[in-house]
């Protein structure tokens, strides 16, 4: 299987999430400025600060001209996972709900945070380990995740929250303690931790790993599926 | 024309930033001080003002967590309340 990672102007840590992804897989940049996602399986859009951040983090972004890809990519059910710059910009594509608002701290956060995951029944969660939290770095100026509480009961009732900060890790007074959430289909994951950064245990914890892992293992699984089926139509995507 | 574009912080969305400069003045000892709210001033030079309602709900603004307010300059005939904000701000219009 082979990743796209996404490189806007700003970006700083695709490469990081183009070395994650390629122990798992295979792994390949695409520029901002092309309109085609050269075959990718699944697409990562990654931190840093796209575009300056100026106005909103990721309020420019959102309309380079690969997102319109990522969006029909979306809309057809490929994976596509966004990381901390990138779940901004997820979210202001309308890919997600919600958004980022400046930490409650006013500060910028970077720190090592421990993760619940709410599912083991997803694409980027099923090969994760369920016996403890996950341990992750975040490192943001706007992570404070926010939606009207009727939206936040509804990502409840819907099964689309899918990591939360475990009790006292919340970096940035993310509503409900979340850390990341999906779109109603399920095929869309944005979150504030790094998964990238923790692929080493030279830098303090290897549990990012198993979110890459968890991708490949779905695609691998859904494609041998298909290939049992028979049948030449898009693997099915986990709700 | 010159437009200005006033973007807030939607009511019920907290802002830590308002807080912060709230407390900051009352330390500096101005009483009767309350919900201070910081937004953004966005001023742009537009051919056609039709257009910015559109700019606003497309980019200048994100709705889920911001309102935004358009405000022509002075001779605008887009927006009486202009005028009257100029004057409140002491700003002078060719």
């Amino acid at each position: 299987m082979r990743f796209g990672v996404v490189r806007f102007p700003g970006s700083c840590d695709e490469i990081d999430a183009l070395r994650a992804a390629a122990r798992v897989g295979e792994a390949e940049l695409l520029w901002h400025a092309e309109r085609d996602l050269r075959g990718a399986d699944a697409v990562i859009i990654p931190g840093g600060f796209s575009y300056g951040d100026y106005l909103r983090p990721g309020a420019i972004a959102r309309f380079a001209p690969v997102m319109e890809a990522v969006a029909r990519f979306a809309a057809e059910g490929g994976l596509v996972l966004g990381i901390c710059n990138g779940f901004q910009v997820l979210c202001e594509a309308g890919l997600l709900p919600g958004a980022l608002l400046p930490n409650l701290t006013l500060r910028f956060v970077f720190r090592q945070v421990e993760l619940r995951i709410e599912r083991f029944d997803t694409p980027f969660t099923c090969a994760c380990p369920r016996e403890r939290p996950l341990s992750m770095p975040v490192k943001h100026m706007s992570g404070r995740y926010y939606a009207p509480e009727r939206t936040l009961d509804e990502l409840e009732a819907g099964g689309q929250v899918l990591l939360r900060y475990a009790p006292g890790h919340n970096p940035n007074g993310s509503l409900r303690d979340i850390a990341g959430v999906t779109n109603s289909a399920g095929n869309v994951l944005g979150l504030m931790p790094h998964p990238e950064h923790a692929v080493e245990a030279l830098t303090g914890s290897t549990d990012g790993l198993s979110v890459f892992a968890s991708i490949a293992a779905h695609l691998a699984s859904s494609a041998s599926a298909t290939t049992r089926a028979g049948s030449k139509s898009a693997p099915a995507i986990a709700a | 024309m010159r437009a200005r574009v006033l973007v807030r912080p939607r009511a019920g969305v907290l802002d830590p930033q308002g807080q912060a400069v709230q407390r900051a003045l009352e330390a500096l000892g101005f009483a009767g001080v309350s919900d201070v709210r910081i937004g953004r001033l966005v001023e742009l030079e537009v051919a056609d003002p039709r257009q910015l309602e559109e700019m606003c709900e497309r980019l200048l603004c994100n709705p889920l967590i911001e309102d935004y307010e358009i405000i022509a300059p002075a001779g605008g005939a887009a927006d009486p309340g202009a005028a009257q904000l100029d004057s409140v701000l002491g700003v002078e219009r060719r």
